[in-house]
């Protein structure tokens, strides 16, 4: 458990660390994140297998954990609300109108090149791999 | 001691803020399971809700809950790495359909933020509210780092962030059906594009293959919106 939230912190810190120093326009937890991949491809070649991310290792075990309650983790910010209720009553309309409209639009753009760029390289994704 | 005395104690210690923020989560999630888990019943929006109005009633500044409840908000960076697991795990599902994958995450990306910013603009917004609200489709960790980062509101972003989710998880399964789009790998990777974890929580209901696509497009998308954010600020704003 420890030994697995310690990774975290410490692709996250690293992650800080390197956008802080060479001024990087991404946030430090994605650096982190992008970090634990490579840690993780280190570790596969170590090792020759995935034990490390299994769900029962330190590491899968509290990154499961974690992202099993990612919801819980927006309620502090979220609750920043209270802040703004005068601005957002006061832009609801261009607010509400580009939230929806934006949201349709992007899902619309996403599945449509998802699906043209898969019909034009032909390649396929079948069903039974949904354990995978 | 009296029992305002009392309350002056435990409304000012972090302990009963983080406690409420906890105990009303539970309460969402309970309202959510009850409703059989309806895209409408969130448990985020419910708990914010209670939270909230909790608040206004105690006459409790923000700051002084959020002393409490930053040891939640903390876990969202560690959060945010631990997605990295799930993406090495598929690996070779990502890897399958890489370009497809690719293309759907540049054009999304871009959509999401030019059309958001294009609409308020149209429509009157700040110039704080439209960077605000740029990152609305990534996580909330990276959003607020984004909107930050660019001179946004962070705390107005993330609730643009949980409102986004919540619009992307009710539209996605009726558009998706209406299209007639079976593709359970595209519904998946635009909903977990548009509208992040919420999103990606909903994908996971309807179909497993869009709920592993979903997680990958939200954390694809938490590394191409912070590049491509500052460079539409820079040309639209």
């Amino acid at each position: 458990m420890v030994a697995g939230f310690a990774m975290l912190i410490l692709c996250q810190l690293i992650g800080e660390v390197t956008v802080r120093g060479l001024g990087l326009p991404v946030p430090g937890p994605v650096l982190g994140l992008v970090i634990l991949v490579l840690a993780a491809a280190a570790m596969r070649r170590g090792s020759g297998d995935d034990r490390f991310v299994d769900p029962a290792a330190p590491l899968g075990r509290v990154a499961d954990g974690l992202l099993s309650i990612l919801a819980l983790l927006f309620v502090p910010a979220g609750v920043g609300v209270v802040q703004y209720l005068g601005l957002l009553g006061e832009h609801a309309t261009a607010i509400g109108v580009a939230l929806v409209a934006s949201t349709v639009i992007t899902l619309l753009a996403t599945v449509a090149t998802f699906l043209a760029i898969r019909r034009l390289v032909g390649v396929g994704v079948e069903d039974e791999e949904a354990g995978s | 001691m009296t029992p305002f005395a009392l309350w002056v104690y435990l409304s000012a210690s972090p302990l009963f803020w983080l406690t409420v923020t906890l105990l009303a989560w539970l309460l969402a999630d309970r309202i959510a399971l009850a409703t059989g888990r309806h895209p409408l019943a969130n448990p985020v929006l419910i708990a914010v809700a209670v939270v909230a109005v909790l608040l206004r009633l105690t006459g409790t500044e923000y700051r002084l809950y959020f002393d409490g409840a930053q040891f939640v908000h903390f876990l969202l960076g560690p959060a945010t790495v631990a997605l990295a697991v799930p993406l090495w795990r598929n690996r070779r599902l990502v890897l399958r359909t890489v370009v497809p994958m690719l293309g759907a995450l540049v054009v999304g990306s871009a959509v999401a933020i030019v059309s958001t910013v294009a609409i308020a603009a149209a429509l009157g917004a700040p110039k704080p509210v439209l960077i605000s609200l740029m990152p609305k489709s990534v996580t909330a960790a990276v959003a607020m780092a984004v909107s930050e980062g660019l001179g946004g509101i962070p705390a107005l972003t993330a609730v643009l962030v949980l409102t986004t989710g919540v619009i992307g998880a009710v539209v996605v399964t009726p558009l998706m059906n209406a299209l007639g789009i079976r593709d359970w790998a595209a519904r998946g990777f635009s909903v977990g594009l548009a509208s992040h974890g919420i999103g990606t929580a909903r994908a996971w209901v309807v179909h497993p293959v869009a709920g592993i696509f979903a997680g990958i497009a939200m954390g694809l998308n938490a590394v191409v919106t912070p590049i491509l954010a500052p460079l539409v600020a820079a040309l639209l704003l």
